[in-house]
């Protein structure tokens, strides 16, 4: 396999994966959150402030793993490497 | 990112030069890189110009009975400084400005993305990471100011013994804010322009309208989200620690 078609593929599987907790953790939140506001309706202003806090910790997890394939993708500070590399395979 | 059209790129040929002489004169990819930097830069101050003539307009004529522009504006600071208030208490409104002005700056920087021919300042790295350097410098000037030397006690956990433990997790914590902060928002606002744009390329009709949707709510909800971490970081380092 070449250098960049493993990036492209390093890149899409760090975003897949690292979808995967987030999913599960903000679904748990809004789970949480609606289960509260239909115990306590009047309650809804607050707790719908602090999931908003939440879900946003919760998604700059899979933020990061968008960052991490951009980098991948666009930023790669192994490319000159892996390039000279791939030059040196050809030879 | 590569955008098609921007309506401040006539302002490229004339700022690359000057900012950045290194990278004119050696073109190509360092070229492409100083030109995103002067775009940054060009829509930063406009976002500071509307934001400043905005603020002019509402104040010169200030009326009892507020109309039009004035109740707008009213209805949005007074919000603010509710949130604050519910959030920090009575002794978080000298921080008040601060708050507010990141969080319009950021609020006002994400929604030009929704306009074609727009970029968004905090689209950039750099800028998302000036605001969190920003945050966690006033959190620790606070901090200093309002505990003097006893800071300390912040970073040293309740027991003593696990004093030296505590004190290097609390600093890398404190300085993973900074990160946290800047890729948060740089992540949000970045990422969606780049979902735009691939929309774009595959379906250029309506389908981009379905992201741009999201996109609105994406982007008055980490602004809000920003300022509700700056006003959380200053609390804490306000508050005694325990």
């Amino acid at each position: 396999m070449d250098f960049l078609s493993a990036c492209v593929i390093a890149a899409g599987l760090a975003m897949g994966l690292g979808a995967i907790g987030p999913g599960i953790g903000g679904g748990n939140a809004v789970g949480g959150a609606v289960e509260g506001v239909s115990r306590n309706p009047g309650a809804s202003g607050k707790i719908l402030t602090t999931m908003m806090i939440g879900f946003a910790m919760i998604e700059s997890i899979a933020i990061y793993a968008l960052v991490i394939a951009l980098i991948i993708l666009y930023a790669n500070p192994y490319k000159e490497a892996g390039l000279r590399a791939l030059e040196h395979i050809a030879k | 990112m590569v955008h098609p059209f921007l309506f401040l790129q006539f302002l490229r040929d004339i700022l690359a030069p000057i900012l950045f002489p290194a990278a004119a004169k050696a073109g190509g990819e360092a070229l492409k890189t100083a030109h995103t930097s002067v775009d940054t830069i060009t829509y930063t101050w406009l976002v500071m110009a509307i934001l400043i003539i905005l603020s002019i307009l509402t104040t010169k004529g200030l009326k009892n009975m507020p109309g039009g522009l004035q109740n707008f504006m009213e209805v949005i600071v007074g919000g603010i400084e509710k949130t604050v208030e519910d959030t920090m208490g009575k002794h978080g409104l000298p921080f008040f400005p601060l708050i507010a002005t990141l969080f319009l700056f950021i609020l006002f920087s994400n929604l030009i993305s929704l306009i074609p021919g727009f970029y968004p300042p905090t689209g950039n790295l750099n800028t998302t990471a000036a605001l969190a350097v920003i945050v966690f410098t006033t959190t620790h000037v606070v901090g200093v100011k309002e505990h003097g030397f006893s800071y300390v006690k912040h970073f040293l956990g309740p027991v003593w013994w696990l004093a030296w433990m505590i004190f290097f997790i609390e600093i890398i914590g404190h300085l993973s804010r900074v990160l946290s902060l800047s890729l948060r928002l740089f992540g949000n606002i970045g990422g969606h322009e780049i979902v735009i744009m691939v929309f774009f390329a595959l379906v250029p009709l309506f389908a981009p309208l379905i992201m741009t949707v999201l996109g609105l709510l994406v982007c008055i909800i980490q602004s809000i989200v920003f300022m509700m971490l700056a006003m959380m970081y200053i609390q804490g380092a306000v508050e005694e620690a325990h």
